[in-house]
């Protein structure tokens, strides 16, 4: 799944400081009231990205696309598309289009009348936009349900009426809203791919809202995790997983076992980390650049800690436990495992053979330990 | 225990409709009484429906109802679904809430209130700005609007609030402008409310006997008004007749139009079992 | 099919009104005068609230104070027949002669103490007997096979739609001395004497709880309907008999229901005029009857008005309770 790769990967637009961004947010905040929805958010989005805004529900990520789309006016700051400042633009003259999670289907119109309503809007010719629809129906396999009504329609393929209804106006901006929140498990991946493949097709530029890491990891170019109305981390979906910058983003993508401490060595390269609860001397391999003895918390994830029964030679990162639960999960098992300060760790192992010879069980006595690389310090 | 329980709710429900229909039966069976003392038994005959079809004070005042109920319906509609549409759509404005109570506050105020102070508006009116000129059609069609379209309004609302928001923004994304959505995409979906809404603002004008006995002026005696004059007297087998021809059109309507509903609404879930079914 | 068309013929028309708008956008004028009304404030969107918003306000809000002018005037045998509130005196000194006797006459004459009380008293007993003949209905018919709901409903619905004049006339048919009922019992020879209904208060309970059943029955149907049975099952899983059910359950969710089904039975029958006017007896007194006589049989409009405005005091708070409840099921989505 995670080897759906985009041609604009390798480019990395944001990376390369000639590039022009395609969407500028520049400091939205929206307030209801006394309640502040979107603070202060700035982004800058490239041409043919897609960008993921994820976050829990009621953090703001719907509210900002909202605002992208023309529903909701920001209370302050400003949003340009292609150069163009959106204030003042309604919603129905902006170069944008938006896929609800609800699909909002016209329920009294056929699927053909549906996906030909936004090209009816600009007056084109109707010979010309029976045979853009045509077109946009086979892109969308949905050719042979041209004359159904959405009622008629299964869930998958009214994702995909949806999904047509908006690409088909070429928006600059494509605004997409849980897009397959509403689709089961087994849909919902195959889906993902179709999407990619069909935005790879187009070229449009992408802002998804999902509150699924998984599918934000999956199909974006880039991830902004928001958090009570603010962008809390903005990257690819390999340094948001592997490098977070704080415990929030840390928690919310996967999980990770934290441990508290405080800086006694900080070096350009590496840094030596003494904390209670691991109950060993922790050095990471990478620099921090904080005042000696701030208190600071190191990240590892479960998948990146060894467990054995023998002690391994190192003497950093490395601690003696108690095995106190397993979960088998078939692909993998998850270890829960006590150190001695009390402090529980969460450990995967992937189970490569039918049956292990070293099966580790409850209660054995055992040592995690974990190579300096797989630590990250985070100062929040 | 379960089957006491139900016997007592199916003989509760049995008396209920029993206590509703049995009036209504009545009415119908002794229109077709011989005798003219209404309730005693006399043979059967179809002269009162001759005698009523020659009555032309009755038929002129159910043309000048039916006339009014038309027109009342017709604007009402209108009126009504823009206060909905305001109060469903619009969110926060200023006066909402003044809004929201005239809307309700006819939907339970008495009848004789509100016949009474819309009588004494349309007077002052009249010797302020010499308009209405005396009363008749036009002050009865003014007050039947004003309470119909409380009603009108409320069933929009509500119809309102049960369809997806988002169908309607989806249509604005799309290009289209406001008021474009409100008649392409908005009027299409609520349709069946707004027929509904119609439908009862015609009813009620047609039943009204208080506000329009307020309102009405010489010459302009609606059918309830007619009838009101006949039924103090006493009882008078016409009436019933009139009764059995009303109550006969309405139901065949109402089962008619009940019938139309589930059928579409059958097809419809057969239609999303096989969509579903297809789909697996 | 027929709805496709619809929007079909709809969206011609507003195809064609898109470069008509365009067309007059040209035009001068036109902008100028749309420049103005934007300044002003006056967006679509304002005409849009403007339009059904004036028509209530003039229709509806303003005749009450009309009503209480009327009520401060005095009576005239003239047209209209009552004083001005407001005169020129010798043309240059501006009078105002309120004349609150109209209101000292409602307290002083027992008459209306009586109609006042005995309205009250005649839509609480019916509102009482709706709702013990209704919940159960309701009940039933919401806990009834899905198939045979909506036919009962529309059986509800059904008088509801058909004259209600005509409907209170039946009864009168029914009640009276040698009406259905009394026939029915003496043939039977339960009774040789015809029992009194008609023009008795019985008969006007009868005649509201009739006529206002519908109204009764809607709202609780529509609630009761809503209910989780899931949570009846809970109830009952965890050890409650159904009676306990009922009681600890079911009719502490169904409040809302009730206020709403009580408010729409009760506040319009404390001024109903017809039923206590065709089956009540000459001494049944009911405000509405009173405010009717007032203005039709004495024409003492101020009188009539002075009487509009006790009895809206009267239902001030009930009217507000109802008007709470409604918007509450409004914002709920229902």
């Amino acid at each position: 799944m995670a080897d759906v790769k985009r041609a604009i990967e390798n480019v990395e637009p944001w990376n390369d400081p000639q590039a022009q961004p395609y969407v500028r947010i520049e400091n939205v905040t929206k307030m209801f009231g006394e309640f502040t929805a979107v603070d202060s958010v700035s982004l800058e989005i490239y041409k043919a990205e897609v960008f993921c805004l994820l976050g829990g529900s009621g953090c703001g990520k719907s509210t900002l696309l909202r605002v992208l789309a023309g529903f909701e006016t920001p209370t302050s700051g400003r949003v340009l598309i292609d150069g163009v400042d959106m204030a003042g633009i309604a919603p129905y003259e902006r170069p944008t289009n938006m896929m609800f999670q609800s699909y909002a289907l016209f329920p009294h119109m056929t699927v053909e009348n549906n996906v030909a309503f936004g090209l009816r809007q600009e007056g084109i010719a109707a010979a010309e936009i029976s045979k853009r629809v045509g077109d946009m129906l086979d892109l969308v396999k949905l050719g042979p349900f041209a004359k159904r009504k959405p009622h008629q329609l299964s869930g998958g393929q009214r994702q995909r009426v949806a999904l047509a209804r908006s690409l088909i106006k070429q928006p600059k901006l494509m605004l997409l809203d849980e897009p397959l929140g509403a689709l089961d498990k087994k849909l919902r991946e195959e889906t993902q791919f179709e999407l990619i493949n069909i935005q790879e097709e187009l070229g449009v530029t992408f802002i998804v809202v999902t509150h699924d890491q998984e599918e934000a990891m999956t199909l974006s170019s880039r991830i902004g995790v928001m958090n009570a109305g603010e962008i809390v981390q903005t990257g690819t979906p390999n340094d948001i997983y592997e490098y977070p910058n704080s415990r929030f983003v840390a928690d919310f993508i996967g999980s990770v076992n934290v441990f508290e401490g405080r800086i006694v060595e900080d070096q350009p390269d590496h840094v030596r980390i003494e904390s209670q609860e691991a109950g060993c001397p922790l050095y990471i391999d990478h620099g921090v650049g904080v005042t000696s003895g701030s208190r600071v918390w190191v990240a590892v994830r479960p998948e990146k800690i060894e467990i054995t029964r023998d002690k391994p030679a190192q003497q950093d990162n490395c601690a003696a436990a108690v095995v106190d639960e397993i979960a088998y999960m078939g692909n993998q098992s998850i270890y829960h495992v006590l150190l001695e300060s009390g402090k529980k760790l969460r450990i995967t192992r992937p189970n490569q053979s039918r049956t292990s010879s070293d099966s580790i069980t409850w209660e054995d006595q055992v040592f995690v330990a974990w190579h300096p690389s797989s630590g990250v310090v985070l100062t929040a | 225990m379960n089957n006491r329980r139900s016997t007592f709710l199916v003989s509760a429900m049995a008396f209920g409709f029993a206590f509703l229909y049995i009036p209504i039966l009545s009415l119908i069976v002794f229109s077709f009484n011989e005798s003219k003392l209404v309730t005693v038994w006399a043979g059967f005959s179809t002269k009162w429906y001759g005698a009523l079809l020659q009555n032309e004070q009755i038929l002129g005042a159910a043309w000048l109802s039916v006339r009014i109920a038309f027109m009342n319906a017709t604007v009402a509609v209108c009126l009504g679904t823009l206060a909905g549409f305001v109060l469903a759509r619009m969110g926060r404005f200023r006066g909402r809430l003044l809004l929201t109570g005239m809307t309700t506050a006819p939907l339970v105020m008495p009848e004789v209130i509100t016949g009474l102070s819309l009588l004494l508006l349309f007077v002052a009116l009249e010797s302020m700005i010499g308009w209405p000129q005396g009363r008749g059609v036009t002050t009865i069609t003014i007050a039947h609007i004003t309470f119909s379209m409380a009603y009108v309004a409320v069933i929009i609302q509500s119809r309102l609030s049960s369809v997806d928001e988002s169908v309607e923004e989806a249509a604005q994304d799309l290009g289209a402008r406001p008021a474009k959505v409100f008649f392409i995409i908005t009027l299409p979906i609520i349709s069946p409310a707004l027929v509904s809404g119609w439908l009862l603002a015609f009813t009620m004008s047609l039943d009204d006997l208080v506000i329009a006995s307020f309102v009405s002026g010489p010459g302009s005696s609606t059918l309830p008004m007619v009838v009101f004059s006949k039924v103090r007297l006493g009882v008078s087998p016409e009436i019933n007749a009139l009764a059995t021809i009303i109550v006969l059109l309405v139901a065949s309507g109402i089962v008619a139009a009940g019938l139309v509903m589930n059928q579409a609404e059958k097809r419809r879930q057969r239609d999303v079992q096989m969509a579903v079914a297809a789909n697996e | 099919m027929s709805r496709e068309g619809f929007v079909a013929m709809g969206e011609r028309m507003m195809h064609g009104a898109d470069p008509l708008a365009r067309m007059l956008w040209r035009f001068p004028p036109y902008r100028w005068c749309v420049a103005v009304a934007r300044r002003l404030g006056l967006t679509g969107r304002t005409a849009v609230i403007a339009i059904p918003y004036l028509w209530l306000l003039l229709f509806f809000l303003v005749p009450f104070a009309f009503v209480l002018k009327i009520a401060l005037a005095e009576a005239l045998i003239a047209r209209p027949p009552y004083s001005s509130l407001i005169e020129w005196s010798e043309d240059t000194y501006l009078t105002i002669k309120l004349n609150i006797g109209n209101f000292l006459f409602l307290i002083e004459d027992d008459l209306y103490w009586k109609a006042y009380l005995n309205s009250g008293k005649i839509a609480l007993i019916s509102t009482l007997g709706c709702l013990l003949l209704g919940y159960p209905m309701a009940y039933a018919m919401a806990r009834a096979n899905p198939a045979w709901r909506n036919v009962l409903l529309m059986l509800v619905i059904l008088p509801f739609w058909t004259s209600f004049l005509l409907r209170v006339y039946a009864w009168i048919g029914i009640l009276k001395n040698n009406g259905l009922i009394n026939n029915v019992l003496m043939g039977l020879g339960i009774i040789d004497q015809p029992i009194v209904m008609m023009q008795t208060d019985f008969a006007v309970y009868v005649g509201i709880v009739y006529t206002y059943l519908p109204f009764m029955i809607l709202p609780l149907y529509a609630n009761l309907e809503r209910l989780d049975v899931t949570l009846l099952e809970a109830a009952a899983d965890l050890g409650c008999r159904p009676t306990k059910v009922f009681f600890t359950i079911t009719l502490p969710l169904s409040i809302p229901g009730i206020v709403a089904g009580c408010m729409l039975v009760f506040i319009p029958a404390v001024g109903e005029f017809v039923i206590p006017a065709l089956l009540g007896g000459p001494d049944t007194l009911m405000i509405g009857r009173v405010l009717w006589d007032e203005f039709f049989a004495n024409r003492d409009w101020p009188v009539a008005s002075a009487v509009a405005i006790a009895v809206l005091l009267l239902l001030v708070v009930p009217i507000m309770l109802f008007q709470h409840f409604q918007s509450a099921e409004a914002e709920a989505g229902v």
